[in-house]
């Protein structure tokens, strides 16, 4: 916050930064966020559930992102997600009773060339199919 | 969009391990390494390490081994070039000791062998501009920038030539904004350039690439960054501004990366800053990240998120150019057109308009992807017709299957049919056809995919990506996305496709920002090309690709 100012207009470079240290945003976050760059609280929250980069939850240790853009759409994202949701009964944007992994979709990566595309804790992974999605997930 | 939350750190790629190999003096050969998205998905950073102690192993003193941009021919990687021997390698592992002695061998001048890729028939029809260092510098050294002649179309514009005489230059190039909708670059700058402010102008670098399908401010991003940025200070030069943001999306962890790295070593460079190349002309750059909302591509809710608020459009007029970010005169252009400019002026006007089509000048970039066995990034000469892209460059239908369709122009874009690919690319003849350039992504599809299920694709896209300010879009949105899934679970009569039609016309013409009113494009051209399959899940209640799953439904 100091880097930018305390600026208002600074807040979603700070959401961004209080997600990256904790992981999602919690109310007691938001609050001092509203706070300290003196945004009424209704603003810091309006931000945060507008944009679906922002977690209000907590996420699963690890996260597994299932691209489902146009090209990976027709590539068969949509057999990677049945797949999941039969073997580990995850859904996307569910987590794991364990906490061990959270499923998300995202709208495009723009790694189309290589659809159907996912990825695991950051890594991207290309021309993954329903036989070897789980194998990524395993070694975890 | 649900999230992208993990897609941060591209984790490897961010330990970087240290300088490139590069010899003393000339190189002899140099190995290229591509480092962009697409290769690293298949670990093309592992490739670089082995690849490296290889050559250290083998001796091999006048040999670079560089990390380089996109080579373009993504299907294919990862990708290596040894571009003194013209020769391109592809699909090399790390672990592949095959491939590796290959490369080896080519790098130390023995005799080449090992698999190779034909450069033909992907890199015919191709005409480099704004992709032309890309696969051949290293994106995080602005000195194999500089090498290549970068910056100096900057140094000469802000030296020797006057604001007016930039603009003029930008102007006769005939360069039409390259997000989507073609306005007058040139037009701009002067529209700009002409609004008088106390406070200052800004320059603002449209990099929130939401289509899905489109891949290319990624990968320029990500393989010439300082390309992008130079181009950007001319047009602040042009326009009088001193301050700039580049708005890139939070999906692209890595070019956000790649473009923070850049601008501090243009600043080191004397090249941003306060005394750009060593004059008084004053331009800072600053980034900033979007956080999953793609209707920010839009440009009035772009500023609006740079200011820290909701992502939501207003109605224009005013329009940026003359009320922008605070309120201020604001030039926004997407990063394919700023990538274009340092050509334009160090070459000139004259020579950018000799490329292209009557109307649409120069080239474009485009991300081929879908069913077609080349998928990559290409940039081809304006007014280039389909056939060529899809079946010359992109290497016909993968697995021998039939074409069906190609879709450009993402969410508010359209799907062409076969009778469509003698048609050349440019501005008009997409629109006329019922479709449009949009950013670039090109999508093609084959006779597997169901064309009403991708109406509805994208309908839900919309649907969830709506910001809900205006009615026609939030509602209208939710009420075709039903029709679609009525009719694709095979429950839909013929009084839903006249309720679709009409409900998509309201959408058009009533909806506040270009979400909305392009939001029922795809349903559009479908119903136009493609309406005999609709007729058949209404009429027969059956999927002629046998993509839907007609189950009755609930509804």
């Amino acid at each position: 916050m100091r880097r930018l100012g305390h600026r208002p207009d600074g807040l979603i470079e700070v959401l961004h930064t209080v997600q990256e240290l904790f992981g999602y945003l919690d109310e007691d976050a938001l609050g001092y966020v509203s706070r300290s760059l003196g945004v009424p609280p209704s603003k810091v929250f309006g931000v945060a559930t507008f944009y679906s980069h922002f977690m209000l939850k907590p996420q699963g240790l690890h996260t597994c992102v299932v691209c489902t853009g146009t090209a990976c759409y027709i590539n068969g994202a949509r057999s990677l997600l049945a797949k999941l949701d039969e073997e580990l009964g995850l859904k996307a944007g569910g987590t794991t009773p364990d906490g061990q992994l959270s499923l998300l979709q995202a709208r495009c990566l723009g790694a189309c060339s290589m659809a159907p595309a996912i990825v695991v804790d950051g890594q991207v992974h290309g021309r993954v199919t329903p036989g070897t999605v789980l194998a990524l997930l395993e070694h975890l | 969009m649900t999230s992208t939350e993990a897609t941060e750190p591209l984790s490897r790629a961010r330990r970087r391990p240290v300088e490139p190999l590069l010899p003393e003096g000339e190189a002899r050969a140099s190995a290229n390494v591509c480092q962009a998205a697409g290769c690293l998905s298949m670990q093309s950073d592992l490739v670089f390490e082995a690849l490296r102690e290889r050559v250290v192993a083998a001796g091999l003193g006048d040999v670079a081994v560089r990390r380089v941009g996109c080579l373009g021919l993504c299907a294919a990687g990862p990708l290596v070039e040894v571009p003194e021997r013209g020769r391109l390698f592809d699909h090399v592992h790390a672990d592949d000791q095959a491939a590796m002695d290959a490369l080896v061998a080519t790098l130390a001048g023995g005799e080449p062998g090992g698999r190779e890729t034909s450069k033909e028939p992907f890199f015919s029809h191709q005409v480099k501009v704004v992709l032309e260092r890309c696969g051949r510098v290293d994106p995080e050294r602005v000195e194999d920038y500089l090498a290549t002649g970068g910056y100096q179309a900057l140094t000469q514009a802000v030296a020797t030539m006057s604001p007016e005489e930039v603009i003029t230059e930008v102007a006769r190039s005939g360069l039409r904004g390259r997000g989507g909708a073609g306005y007058p670059t040139g037009l701009k700058w002067a529209t700009v350039a002409k609004a008088t402010s106390a406070e200052g102008k800004y320059v603002v670098c449209n990099a929130d690439e939401g289509d899905p399908g489109a891949f290319m401010d990624r990968s320029v991003l990500e393989s010439c960054p300082q390309q992008v940025l130079e181009g950007m200070a001319i047009a602040g030069y042009a326009v009088g501004a001193h301050n700039a943001y580049v708005y890139v999306r939070a999906e692209y962890p890595l070019a956000v990366k790649r473009l923070n790295s850049a601008i501090r070593q243009a600043e080191r460079e004397g090249l941003l800053g306060s005394r750009v190349a060593g004059t008084d002309f004053e331009f800072h750059v600053e980034v900033r990240i979007g956080a999953g909302a793609f209707v920010c591509g839009e440009e009035t809710a772009l500023l609006a998120s740079i200011q820290g608020e909701r992502g939501t459009p207003r109605p224009r007029p005013p329009y940026p150019a003359s009320r922008g970010l605070w309120g201020r005169p604001t030039l926004i252009n997407n990063v394919e057109t700023f990538a274009n400019v340092p050509a334009i002026v160090q070459r000139g006007g004259d020579w950018y308009s000799s490329i292209g089509s009557a109307k649409s000048k120069g080239t474009k970039v485009f991300a081929l992807a879908g069913a077609v066995v080349n998928t990559g990034l290409i940039e081809v000469p304006m007014g280039l017709t389909l056939r060529q892209i899809v079946f010359d460059i992109g290497g016909g239908l993968a697995g021998g299957k039939n074409f069906k369709a190609v879709q450009t122009g993402g969410p508010s874009g359209g799907c062409l049919p076969e009778a469509l690919l003698d048609m050349p690319i440019d501005y008009e003849s997409l629109a006329q056809a019922g479709s449009h350039m949009g950013s670039g992504g090109m999508i093609v599809m084959d006779e597997a995919t169901c064309m009403v299920d991708v109406a509805k694709f994208f309908m839900d896209f919309c649907r969830e990506e709506s910001c809900g300010k205006c009615v026609p879009c939030r509602a209208g949105t939710v009420q075709v996305h039903r029709l679609l899934e009525k009719i694709t679970r095979g429950r839909g009569t013929r009084e839903d496709l006249a309720l679709l039609e009409d409900l998509a016309g309201m959408m058009r013409s009533m909806s506040l920002c270009g979400l909305g009113q392009g939001a029922p494009n795809p349903v559009f051209s479908t119903l136009r090309y493609f309406r005999d399959e609709y007729l058949a899940h209404v009429d027969d209640h059956v999927c002629p690709a046998g993509a839907c799953e007609m189950d009755g439904g609930d509804r």
